[in-house]
């Protein structure tokens, strides 16, 4: 049964005597690989040079600090109930005192994990949040020799209070837009011991 | 009597208010109610969400009533014509009423363990707008531990008072109730008394917003993780019928049985709701029949076989032909 038009017919005739030099066939050969020496590279030195990237690009997640270094996030699970790839999971705790300073929120999320496995970076749980916490970042998600180092955990992914990642460009017009409304609690800072 | 509700014509026996008239014809003409709660005796008249338009009295007198009244208070009168959500000023009306029960509510629901079965989020999302208008100070109190099995959050709180009637008659003497007036008003328990009564905690249940919350399930877990199956065990207190929320094989919380009207089918007594938290303790009936437009029934299949039956029935209306019939 014939099943495309593509189909050759092979045949085992004797080769003839110049095809059995092969040398046109080296030459010929050679001069496809020497002419790729004149043409436009197609990779890049990879570490010392970067490939340029659009400005949303989707990498690895960060869990945003507010100004004065709180965690933004209060396990309300809402990127983990967006997430199409069931990728996230974590535990909340309440809040003590005293740690105004370091949570944000009364709840705060005692364990936080990104199967980088699963995830399919599409940015559904940065959409979700209501807390400007997760964002996705430009940095690519590193190699690993385990499965289960790709399971990132709060240590991986809470941005260093000294070592801040911008995440500006991500911000959408309708939330800027909103963070000019004053009197609202999610735009108010902790100042000594107040959200001012 | 006969009544008519949103076009739609019913017999109701005398006495019946328009919301329970329109809760007999069903979910599609019933207006939303934040305070009534059909258990409750004298529950109802606080919120205004169940307003409704009664654009002729009576048979007898069929003028028109001159202002939206609150169907949960209303009775009904033979040949009575009732608009709710076909009537354009009803719901631009009920739009200000949620606008009003949102203004001093701090819209902490990525914190509130209410959020997600949340009636007020429910009622927002339907007939509220999507901004808020507001720009001055909310009230703000204290959190206050009503015991140690319940916690009192009184910046949610509506104001329904429908805890307040539990207390009275679910419970044998009240000891909590509602200090100050207007603006001012809060709930108490004169002076931070423990409820220590043995079915104390269906307050929490009957509690529409996040103000009334177990603290045995605190922070714990958000309702849409947790998976809710009917189950029962022997109560010498009460009828021992439940629903148990499960993740994996915890038991996270117990809680009463709710209809569709988002009412409790059956008070439970404290211990059932507390102290039984061993999967071990229960008789599991079944998953719990969960709306299929709440964010609870996520991930959840009960529903499927009626999910495939409306699929069907829409493919049909759009011409299509089931795959497996396909030629």
């Amino acid at each position: 049964m014939k099943l495309t038009n593509r189909s050759k017919v092979v045949s085992n005739k004797e080769q003839s005597f110049t095809e059995r030099l092969y040398l046109p066939g080296i030459i010929k050969g050679m001069a496809i690989t020497g002419s790729h020496l004149f043409k436009r590279r197609a990779t890049v030195k990879y570490p010392d040079e970067l490939r340029p990237i659009a400005a949303v690009y989707r990498g690895q997640h960060v869990l945003k600090r507010d100004e004065n270094g709180a965690e933004r996030c209060t396990a309300c699970g809402l990127c983990a109930v967006a997430c199409p790839a069931e990728a996230i999971t974590m535990e909340s705790a309440e809040r003590k005192k005293g740690e105004e300073g370091l949570y944000r929120e009364e709840k705060y999320a005692k364990t936080y994990e990104i199967n980088m496995l699963r995830c399919i970076f599409c940015g559904l749980c940065e959409e979700a949040c209501p807390k400007e916490a997760i964002f996705l970042t430009d940095r690519i998600v590193d190699t690993e020799y385990e499965r289960e180092d790709f399971v990132y955990g709060k240590d991986k992914l809470v941005e260093k209070v000294d070592k801040r990642i911008d995440v500006s460009k991500r911000q959408t017009l309708e939330v800027a837009e909103f963070k000019k409304i004053p009197g609202l609690k999610h735009n108010e800072v902790w100042k000594g011991n107040k959200l001012k | 009597m006969k009544v008519t509700i949103d076009g739609i014509e019913i017999d109701v026996p005398k006495g019946t208010t328009i919301l329970q008239a329109a809760r007999m014809i069903g979910p599609e003409v019933a207006p939303p109610a934040m305070c009534y709660y059909s258990k409750l005796k004298t529950s109802g008249g606080y919120c205004r969400t169940c307003i409704v338009k009664v654009t002729q009295g009576s048979a007898a007198n069929p003028n028109p009533m001159p202002k939206p009244v609150a169907s949960c208070r209303t009775e009904v009168m033979d040949g009575m014509v009732v608009e709710n959500y076909i009537n354009k000023d009803i719901v631009e009306a009920r739009k200000g009423v949620v606008e009003f029960l949102l203004m001093n509510h701090p819209l902490d629901c990525p914190v509130c363990d209410q959020a997600g079965e949340c009636k007020l989020q429910d009622l927002g999302y339907q007939n509220g707008s999507e901004k808020t208008r507001y720009e001055f100070k909310r009230r703000e109190y204290e959190v206050i531990d009503i015991g140690d099995k319940i916690k009192l959050h009184m910046n949610r709180c509506i104001l329904c008072y429908r805890c307040v009637k539990t207390a009275e008659q679910i419970t044998d003497g009240r000891v909590h109730g509602v200090i100050h007036r207007g603006d001012a008003a809060e709930i108490s328990t004169y002076i931070e008394n423990v409820i220590d009564n043995d079915f104390s905690g269906n307050v929490i249940d009957v509690c529409p917003v996040g103000a009334l919350t177990d603290r045995t399930f605190r922070f714990k877990q958000r309702v849409w993780f947790t998976k809710p199956v009917d189950a029962h065990r022997n109560c010498t207190k009460c009828s021992g019928k439940t629903r148990v929320w499960l993740k994996g094989e915890e038991v996270v919380r117990v809680t009463a049985r709710k209809d569709q009207w988002d009412e409790v089918e059956e008070f439970i007594c404290n211990s059932c709701r507390y102290d039984h938290k061993k999967k071990s303790d229960w008789v599991i009936e079944g998953p719990s029949p969960i709306h299929r437009n709440s964010v609870i029934s996520q991930n959840h299949y009960e529903n499927l076989n009626e999910l495939k039956v409306n699929l069907l029935k829409q493919q049909k209306a759009l011409g299509f032909m089931p795959i497996d019939k396909k030629p």
